[in-house]
């Protein structure tokens, strides 16, 4: 009889890792809480760093998922128990017994409205990264609420990363990259507009990534080298931010029409409840814990149960992919050596 | 001919080899989220006192890290030591102390 492995979210890593196991010859029982595949990618508009369309990653994934992955959709795990050497998966009342397991439950996107200074909530103006995407997917655009054209729009790098006030320390590594691709787009859209990133360190890690960078600096958006205090709004929903100018040692005020904030990737706090059930730690950061960032990054200390994609911490598509490739081989190797 | 030659003004230059790094050094020995800036400015760009005068206490951080501890320590006199950089800083570091080693330097010196 073929082993089962049950994998927990179906976004890239539990889609990727999914499609591997397959092909390796396992029953893969894939659970997702929402009513459809894709995770946060699937939500996106356009991908950096080539600005291909998220669907196209989304559906060739999809479409590479065979008989034997059982889909669960709208199925929340939300208990895992061991038994007898292997796992019983708990979701919508039923179990169902699994012979190892591989966590992909991914991230929540940092709760803007947690730095109320900035305003997200309370000036209608003020939107995340995430909704710009859905912005540019149904419009094509930004829109201001009243339906105007943004002829100022303010990018506001790291909110909810790098900040110990909202207990997020860490970078969360891809919305430099993404608030780059965004202000080209948002040029490109609306060429009138004049777009500006406030940023403290452009961290451009990947391959294509400066090269977005550049062509930003060339379409004509401005980089200013500060964070953002506050906001408050003006009239016609216009707001006004407030920043130090580091690099000319003087605080500056603009006023744009409308405020992009760059929410950080932060741990789903619903997957601490399994790393609990699986006697896993989190680490410092809330994500969870790998056994070894070196040698044994798709491990847990936990025997049988292994993860990958961002629920480890913030990354981008090709690092999901990466680790949902190891994930499938180590629970390949897990399996057979028993 | 001008020679414009390997010579610099040193008034135009940090000459790191003869800077003055002796007040930092303590800075951060007594408190060592002094060393946790990371210039930002969203210190700079709430400060009360800055409203009114052109105070930075991002670069008066940056004045003792480059030696230039005279105008670092004319400038903290500006601070009114209200605390709402210390509510900005998103990392922690302790404003209001660091203010306070700077004008205790002051009157060691
Ligand atoms: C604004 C923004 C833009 C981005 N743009 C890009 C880009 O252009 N290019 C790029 O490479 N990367 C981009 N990224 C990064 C990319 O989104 C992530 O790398 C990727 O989504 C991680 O995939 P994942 O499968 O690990 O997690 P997720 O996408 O979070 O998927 C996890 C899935 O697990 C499900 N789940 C969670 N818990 C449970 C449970 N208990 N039971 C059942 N299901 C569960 C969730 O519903 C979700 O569908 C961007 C990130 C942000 C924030
Ligand atoms: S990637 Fe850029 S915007 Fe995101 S947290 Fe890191 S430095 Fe800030
Ligand atoms: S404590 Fe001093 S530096 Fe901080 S905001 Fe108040 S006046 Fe400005
Ligand atoms: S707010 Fe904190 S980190 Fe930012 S410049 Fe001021 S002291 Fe440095």
């Amino acid at each position: 009889m073929s082993k089962t492995v049950a994998i927990i979210g179906g976004g890239i890593a539990g889609l990727e890792t999914s499609i591997q196991l397959e092909k390796l010859g396992y029953d893969v029982t894939l659970y997702e809480k929402d009513k459809a595949l894709g995770g946060h990618a699937g939500k996106w508009d356009r991908l950096f760093p080539n600005r291909r369309h998220a669907t196209e990653v989304i559906d060739s994934l999809t479409s590479r998922i065979k008989d034997k992955v059982q889909i669960n959709l709208a199925a929340t795990v939300n208990q895992i128990k061991r038994e007898n050497g292997s796992f019983l998966v708990e979701a919508n009342g039923k179990s169902q017994k699994a012979d190892a397991i591989v966590l992909t439950t991914g991230f929540e996107l940092f709760p803007a409205n947690k730095k109320e200074e900035y305003g997200y909530g309370i000036f209608e103006n003020v939107i995340t990264s995430a909704e710009l995407e859905s912005m540019f997917s149904s419009n094509g655009k930004p829109l201001m609420t009243n339906g105007n054209n943004p002829a100022k729009v303010a990018f506001i790098h790291c909110v909810g990363s790098r900040d110990e006030k909202v207990n997020r320390p860490y970078c969360s590594k891809v919305c430099c990259v993404t608030a780059v691709k965004q202000a080209i787009e948002v040029k490109e859209a609306i060429p009138t507009s004049d777009v500006y990133c406030f940023y403290m360190d452009l961290r451009m890690f990947g391959p294509g990534y400066e090269d977005l960078y550049k062509e930003a600096q060339v379409k004509g958006v401005n980089f200013i080298r500060g964070r953002l205090s506050e906001t408050s709004e003006m009239e016609g929903g216009r707001v006004l931010i407030k920043a130090e100018d580091t690099l000319s040692s003087k605080p500056l005020k603009m006023t744009v029409d409308m405020v992009v904030l760059m929410v950080g990737m932060s741990p789903l706090p619903s997957t601490e409840k399994l790393l609990k059930d699986l006697e896993i730690t989190p680490n410092n950061d809330g994500f969870v814990q790998v056994k070894d960032y070196h040698l044994e990054p798709t491990h847990t200390e936990a025997d049988g149960v292994f993860v990958a994609g961002a629920c480890t911490g913030p990354n981008n598509i090709t690092d999901s992919v990466n680790a949902a490739h190891t994930a499938a081989l180590e629970v390949h190797k897990y399996l057979t050596s028993e | 001919m001008v020679n414009f030659g390997y010579t610099t003004l040193p008034t135009h230059i940090h000459d790191m080899d003869k800077a003055d790094l002796g007040l930092a050094d303590s800075i951060s020995f007594e408190d060592s989220s002094f060393n946790l800036c990371i210039a930002c400015g969203s210190c700079t760009s709430t400060c009360t006192a800055g409203a009114f005068t052109n105070f930075s206490f991002r670069q008066m951080c940056h004045q003792i890290k480059r030696g230039e501890n005279s105008q670092a320590i004319a400038e903290s006199e500006k601070c009114m030591l209200c605390g709402k950089c210390t509510l900005a800083c998103p990392r922690n570091v302790n404003t209001r102390n660091i203010i306070r080693l700077v004008r205790k330097a002051n009157q060691t010196i």
